[in-house]
């Protein structure tokens, strides 16, 4: 067996002396993992960076053996993660979200091809919160939990959503809201491609986002805690909407 | 019951040692038995002293042989500026540059959601505890230039911010680098970070 392919390295894992197991997302194979003779050594570990664009080749007897990949590395991400707070949280939280929540060996091309672009504005701290939420929706959807947010659950409206319902993930009016309102999750314009995408506002978006993938996603896949880097990337973006 | 025979055992416990396989292990237990006076009996007796009294330092958490490491019970040392070192052979390595005359603080990783290594798994409290304590003024972030490293250093200085000056060590060209052998990361970095001549 074996396969050639493009990827997205998500975790790097020591294995005995010089080796190395690692975590790619890969375009036509979904998260793979393999061996890499020689993954942890000193040539090899600076290019295994989580985040790095690789070009893997997978080779094993049987199918459902781990495999060895041979990695070429296309372009590190590392240096721009790591030139600023924002950007290092933000990689270590589309990473986490990744190697927690998809499946081994499930291709997601849709999902894929959000994530590289996504990964190419690291470093740049105007636009990336903004890209990341839009990441983030789509990661719901390709879950199977996305939001529709198109009209009122209640009403049936399209003008006028406030909120989302935490339990569907469908938009709810103010009017259809009523007294419920105070247990419904905000709807910032932003989450449905509208307004002017404030920090205050991505910061509202992330709260509901967040509440779909801790208490819908996590449960899903075993009741599993989300991973800290998911919250570490969103108190960090809100100190500094708040600061600003 | 069969007895192991003692070369064997000693040759499969050195084959466990970093950098050796069972064939090198073979060739390094034949030597040590060659050279027994010389090498054997006193690498045996070293090994008996460290076995026995080998422990990690109580404050810092380097390795020695007492409760409280040569280089937290070194008054000679300047107070005031603390290395954080992920390693304890990250720390003999800064140890062996012979620049920083200051105290360190080991913390025996990198925060990790992967491996379930939390704050309190490295002993960042204590570090915060040190902070007070020893009136330091400047904490030095000697991390690993990794995702891994650099998080753990960012965690670090949220902890710390406003507390105490921040730095961390500088990225970008080794000494005796060429760039045409430098990966695009380290290129990146180093362009990021040029100064003045």
């Amino acid at each position: 067996m074996d396969w050639r392919d493009t990827g997205i390295l998500l975790t790097v894992r020591r294995h005995g002396e010089a080796a190395a197991i690692i975590d790619v997302f890969t375009e036509s194979h979904g998260r793979h993992a393999g061996v890499v003779p020689g993954g942890a050594g000193r040539r090899l570990s600076p290019l295994l960076q989580p985040g790095a664009q690789l070009d893997v080749s997978w080779r094993a007897r049987l199918e459902d053996h781990i495999g060895t990949y041979t990695v070429e590395p296309q372009r590190s991400r590392a240096a721009a993660a790591l030139s600023g707070r924002l950007a290092l949280a933000g990689l270590n939280a589309v990473t986490a979200l990744l190697a927690f929540t998809l499946p081994e060996r499930e291709v997601h091309p849709a999902l894929y091809a959000r994530t590289e672009p996504l990964l190419d504005l690291l470093g740049n701290d105007d636009l990336w919160p903004l890209a990341y939420l839009r990441w983030e929706l789509a990661l719901l959807e390709e879950l199977g939990f996305g939001l529709d947010l198109t009209a009122c659950a209640v009403t049936g409206a399209t003008e006028g959503l406030a909120y989302v319902s935490p339990r569907t993930g469908r938009a709810v009016s103010r009017a259809g809201a009523g007294d419920w309102a105070d247990r419904l999750l905000p709807l910032p314009p932003i989450l449905r491609g509208e307004g002017d995408a404030g920090d205050a506002e991505i910061a509202e978006a992330f709260r509901t986002t967040g509440h779909f993938l801790e208490h819908r996603v996590a449960p899903a896949l075993g009741n599993k805690p989300l991973p800290e880097a998911r919250a570490r990337f969103v108190d960090l973006f809100s100190r500094r909407s708040a600061r600003s | 019951m069969a007895v192991a025979d003692p070369i064997e055992e000693l040759i499969a416990l050195m084959a466990k040692l970093p950098g050796l396989g069972p064939r090198s292990a073979r060739r390094a237990v034949l030597h040590l038995i060659r050279k027994r006076s010389l090498l054997l009996h006193p690498l045996a007796d070293a090994m008996q002293v460290v076995a026995e009294t080998a422990r990690e330092c109580l404050n810092c958490g380097n390795v020695g042989t007492a409760d409280i490491c040569d280089i937290c019970a070194n008054e000679a040392r300047e107070n005031g500026e603390l290395c954080v070192v992920e390693d304890v052979a990250d720390l003999w390595a800064m140890e062996r540059s012979g620049v920083f005359k200051g105290r360190y603080h080991v913390l025996g990783g990198t925060l990790s959601a992967l491996d379930s290594v939390g704050p309190e798994d490295l002993g960042i409290p204590r570090l915060m505890d040190r902070v007070t304590t020893e009136a330091i003024s400047e904490v030095i972030l000697a991390l690993n230039a990794t995702v891994d490293g650099q998080t753990t250093a960012h965690y670090i200085a949220d902890q710390l911010e406003g507390r105490v000056r921040l730095t961390s060590l500088a990225q970008g060209v080794p000494i005796g680098g060429e760039l045409d052998y430098l990966d695009d990361g380290t290129i990146s970095a180093a362009m990021r970070a040029r100064k003045d001549l």
